[in-house]
């Protein structure tokens, strides 16, 4: 399996979790060109992601190439307490895919 | 063994349309990228092919927080909250965009309707985010100044 990309911070304050992630990734969006050879740089990003929490999915974003490199993004949920494990799943555009996890603090 | 050929075969055929199944499956689940949203050049013909309908009421109810001015355009922090109840997904769009779809976010039952992301700009443009609640498209936009774009190279 590959490296983790996802850094998760969650906390639960007040009966929600708040939940900020930052991929680490390229996020080629497959207009750039490369410099030395002229040629576009094929697309390469990050296309779906999908944050489960006690089995439940709290939160899905399907992303297109126009978000930033090192994608962010942050959003709440109800529920969730500190110690309680978020599961998070990604697919990249090139079908390469892996399964993390997070506490919650 | 009591089974005979006919059995046998149609076990096989069985068998064979469960595997045919189960490869479809994945790419059924993944149908939720939809493809031809993000990869429409037009604001209006994303908007159709993701939410299916392009006439979002405009609505005081939907926050876009965008920067005025976007010194970088490779990196646009946007939030987009909305108070509204069932909303079902968020979906961020920038008009001049090679793609003007950004992203789509999915908001179950217990999350709030409140996400921020970051986003590329390649040049000035408007940014629309569409709320989909109860079924109906409600949207708030707001002109984004970009100095230097974020999609070439």
């Amino acid at each position: 399996m590959a490296k983790k990309i996802l850094k998760v911070k969650a906390k639960a304050s007040g009966g929600k979790t708040k939940v900020k992630m930052m991929a680490k990734h390229i996020m080629e969006s497959g207009q750039r060109k490369d410099k030395k050879t002229g040629e576009l740089i094929p697309a390469k990003f990050l296309q779906e992601l999908k944050v489960e929490h006690a089995g439940k999915v709290v939160f899905e974003a399907n992303l297109g190439t126009a978000v930033s490199k090192n994608p962010y993004i942050a959003f709440n949920f109800a529920g969730g307490a500190k110690g309680e494990e978020l599961t998070m799943s990604w697919t990249e555009n090139t079908g390469a895919s892996a399964t993390e996890t997070a506490k919650i603090k | 063994m009591s089974m005979n050929r006919r059995t046998v075969v149609k076990a096989i055929a069985a068998g064979g349309a469960l595997v045919g199944a189960s490869v479809m499956m994945p790419r059924a689940a993944m149908a939720a990228w939809a493809e031809s949203a993000f990869k429409a050049d037009k604001q209006d013909a994303a908007m159709k092919a993701l939410l299916g309908s392009d006439a979002a009421a405009d609505s005081a109810e939907v926050t876009l927080k965008a920067p005025d001015i976007a010194e970088n355009g490779a990196v646009v922090p946007v939030t987009v909250r909305t108070k509204m109840a069932n909303v079902e997904s968020i979906s961020i769009f920038v008009e001049n965009n090679p793609n003007p779809l950004v992203a789509e976010f999915k908001i179950p039952a217990g999350t709030e309707a409140d996400v921020s992301t970051r986003l590329r700009m390649g040049k000035t443009s408007k940014v629309t985010a569409v709320v989909k609640a109860d079924g109906k498209l409600y949207s708030a936009a707001k002109e984004v100044k970009v100095t230097i774009g974020g999609c070439g190279g």
